[in-house]
């Protein structure tokens, strides 16, 4: 069994109200950073613990935090990205609505070290169910003095609100995020500067995910270090898996990371096994923005070896056999899933979401997803292949933020790794076409 | 100061200055091409991008190279910088792809189009472009939409850089157009089907880089290139009142603000200048304006003859008087 560092009292019975989350502990790292640690202490441990940001990126959380500019006078905010949209991804949710104290807990202890004393919590404005549960969270808090003027007499005073989005997955892009916050149309910023120096209301800003926020406690409470004992190498600590797809037992899984894939999703302890007693063909592991693999590409590194549920292990043969961690949303193929029509369905979601600022997203977005819709549709061409391809390429690294990127690594990848079944899907055109249909064999190895 | 190389020419710039402003300083066909960035309007830019380039050294401190192309009208210089813009074969192409993408919704009707022969797209597709394209799919088109009795918008041409709106937000009191809907199917709109009616909102037609907003008071008179541009101004007081005059014959066909050598507007003017003045009376003509662009417009010779100072000493001595009496514009002014 894996150690559950976050998710241990999820199934207690009133976990969400502050009174029985702090008999399990609850809040103690909010005593402990507040009346025995200086700020800088806490933000030392949070990089002793080596956590990477789980909202996608994966960039160091601790070494984020020592970045942010710290000018005389000037205030600075800790915004949670609580957006979670990306396809595949629901972690952050069920942690929410299930613990909404830990990600409060989080809060605090965190702007605490990053000297904000006020912070918002971002969250996707379809989750209005699980924002009505942190605002009465937040008042217990309150109540409880563990928010507002003067926290446990420590002399320190943070202020936390919650303010639903307009529905929009770019609006979890960290600066189209702090516009939609400011009420502006949630448009990505241009950077330089970051937020870091620039950020919410033009002041140094931190930005991180639930998941991120909601590992403080528990590195201040065990200390960096216990912390940094889990996982493999620099990916350190548990990790939410949101699984889905064809599984027996799709659900949010916390791992500690260094798990072998194989074991993720065949072991009963997590996903156990291929539904219907069907085979794997291919995985997203970590968002409907990171590259598909082929089963044999997920189980195993192009050199052999086991993959492992860490960021390194994942992105070991980079786009070419290898994939990304991401957010953690685990989305499973069996053989009947039609690979083309999957990715049509992904890059309908990115031209749908493109927030249009830029010439290449914008075009390029639509552009995949009607030549996508057309292989699918049984009316393509062989040179539609290497057209979507090369339409990927002009996206790719010239667009404002990643969301260029998010939509052209899934078709560049689909077509990597199962070219053939986007061949089939021209040289078999009247087939293709019938509902269900799929081409059956085993992808190709690149 | 900061000291950068730009396509293997040294120049010095103040800290803070872009890449794109850097090269504007050397000038010539190296600058790169800008479609949505536009000096007087604060926070434009970084949308096109059409002005990608390469960073081959991010400065002296930190030589490495920059891992994406970045936009060259939204990134200060370092110093130490190094860049490379027509020299990289990676952004020659990369600009092909920008004007494929750019081309796929803006319809290619240049003949029937207000904007034919100033238009920065097609410009920059002439000089950056392919000649064909590999999009085969349906088009967007829209209805046309009435916003008012002075500006057309044509939506079907518009490119979404944003500068209508930055010029409405920036210069105007109660701005009723903006930005709806995401992705390609954004659009400029305005606020319940209102009108634009502010004394500023003709600018927006100055800056708008393509046809999707024009004048209606100049619609399918003229094609540009027959009109001919003249420097005039009034004693007007809401703006500076200088402004470019479009003469047919002895018509005033249209009024502009003054624009310098990259289309950007140097003085705001108010709509009473612009839609209301077509008197020469109303003017004090100031002589020719002289089109320093890339346009067709500039291939005409109503002008005088641009001149560079040292070829003036070479000439004759009869033509040196004539010049003396009707003086050439100086290169660049
Ligand atoms: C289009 C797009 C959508 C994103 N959506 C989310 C999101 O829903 N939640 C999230 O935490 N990060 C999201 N991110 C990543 C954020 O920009 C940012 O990197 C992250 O919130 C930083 O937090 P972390 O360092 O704790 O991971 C998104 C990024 C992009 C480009
Ligand atoms: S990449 Fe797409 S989503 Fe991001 S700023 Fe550009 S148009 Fe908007
Ligand atoms: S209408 Fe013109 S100025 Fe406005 S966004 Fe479109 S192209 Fe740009
Ligand atoms: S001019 Fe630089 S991105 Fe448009």
């Amino acid at each position: 069994m894996g150690r559950k560092l976050l998710t241990e009292h999820i199934n207690v019975e009133g976990i969400n109200t502050f009174e029985v989350y702090r008999k399990h502990g609850g809040y103690r790292s909010v005593e402990k950073a507040l009346k025995t640690m200086t700020p800088d202490e806490v933000v030392e441990e949070v990089k002793k613990s080596g956590l990477r940001g789980r909202g996608g990126a994966g960039f160091p959380t601790g070494m984020k935090w020592s970045f942010l500019a710290k000018p005389e006078g000037v205030p600075r905010y800790l915004v949670c990205n609580a957006d979670e949209s990306e396809p595949g991804t629901f972690k952050d949710r069920q942690l929410m609505s299930k613990l909404p104290h830990l990600l409060i807990e989080g809060m605090i202890t965190s702007s605490y070290a990053l000297g904000a004393n006020t912070s918002y919590i971002y969250i996707r404005g379809e989750l209005l169910y699980v924002l009505r549960i942190l605002e009465k969270a937040i008042a217990e808090a309150y109540a409880a003095g563990f928010l507002g003027k003067n926290i446990l007499g420590s002399g320190y005073d943070l202020d936390l609100h919650v303010h639903p989005g307009g529905g929009a997955y770019i609006c979890g892009e960290e600066t189209a995020l702090l516009e939609s916050l400011e009420g502006k149309r949630g448009n990505p910023r241009n950077k330089p500067p970051f937020p870091a120096v620039q950020g919410l209301y033009a002041r140094p800003t931190v930005v991180n995910n639930v998941e991120s926020i909601a590992a403080v406690p528990v590195i201040v409470n065990e200390g960096g270090d216990e912390y940094a004992k889990i996982g493999v190498g620099r990916s350190t600590g548990t990790k939410l898996i949101s699984a889905c797809g064809h599984l027996n037992k799709p659900g949010i899984y916390e791992i500690e990371l260094g798990l072998p894939v194989e074991e993720f999703i065949y072991s009963d302890e997590y996903c156990g096994g291929i539904w219907k007693g069907r085979d794997l063909k291919a995985v997203v592991a970590g968002g409907s923005s990171v590259p598909i693999l082929p089963k044999e590409l997920i189980l195993k590194t192009a050199a052999g070896e086991n993959r492992l549920m860490t960021y390194e292990s994942l992105s070991d043969g980079g786009f070419v056999t290898g994939t990304m961690l991401g957010s953690g949303g685990f989305i499973a193929m069996d053989e009947t899933t039609c690979i083309v029509r999957n990715t049509w369905n992904f890059s309908r979601f990115y031209h749908h979401e493109s927030c249009g600022q830029c010439s290449p997203c914008r075009e390029g977005t639509g552009w995949m997803e009607k030549v996508l819709h057309r292989l699918e549709h049984g009316h393509g061409h062989m040179e539609d292949i290497d057209l979507l391809v090369s339409v990927a390429k002009q996206i790719e690294g010239n667009t404002i933020c990643p969301l260029g990127e998010a939509a052209a690594w899934p078709v560049a990848a689909a077509v990597r790794h199962f070219r053939h079944e986007f061949e089939w899907h021209v040289t078999h055109a009247k087939e293709a076409a019938q509902p269900g249909a799929v081409y059956r064999a085993n992808a190709v190895l690149v | 100061m900061a000291k950068i190389t730009f396509d293997g020419v040294e120049v010095e710039v103040p800290d803070g200055t872009t890449i794109l402003n850097a090269a504007r300083q050397i000038g010539g066909s190296i600058v790169p091409p800008a479609m949505c960035y536009y000096t007087p309007l604060k926070g434009s830019g970084g949308k096109c991008r059409a002005c990608l380039v390469r960073v081959a050294a991010g400065s002296a401190k930190d030589p490495r190279p920059m891992p994406k192309l970045v936009a060259s009208c939204v990134t200060p210089v370092q110093d130490g910088m190094v860049v490379e813009n027509t020299t990289s074969e990676q952004v020659l192409n990369v600009r092909k792809g920008i004007v494929e993408m750019l081309l796929i919704n803006h319809p290619l009707d240049c003949p029937v189009c207000d904007q034919a022969g100033e238009c920065d797209l097609q410009n920059f597709a002439f000089e950056h472009g392919v000649s064909t394209t590999r999009y085969q799919e349906e088009r967007r088109t829209f209805e046309k939409i009435d916003i008012g009795p002075l500006i057309q918008l044509h939506m079907t041409r518009c490119i979404l850089c944003y500068r209508c709106v930055y010029t409405a937000n920036q210069i105007t009191d109660n701005r009723v157009h903006g930005v709806l809907g995401r992705g390609d199917a954004a659009e400029i709109g305005t606020y319940i089907e209102n009108i634009i009616d502010n004394d500023f909102s003709g600018n927006v037609i100055d800056v708008c880089p393509v046809g999707a907003l024009t004048d209606k008071t100049f619609r399918f008179k003229s094609r540009v290139w027959f009109t001919k541009p003249v420097n005039a101004h009034r004693d007007c007081p809401k703006c500076s009142g200088n402004v470019v005059l479009w003469y047919k014959g002895k018509d005033v066909l249209r009024t502009t603000a003054r624009k310098d050598q990259y289309g950007e507007v140097k003085e705001w003017i108010c709509n009473e200048c612009r839609f209301e003045k077509k008197e020469t009376s109303d003017w004090t003509i100031e002589g020719p304006a002289h089109i320093d662009r890339s346009s067709v417009i500039s291939a005409n010779h109503y002008e005088l003859p641009v001149l560079n100072q040292s070829v003036i000493a070479d000439l004759p001595e009869s033509t040196q008087r004539d010049l003396e009496k009707n003086p050439p514009l100086k290169l660049g002014s």
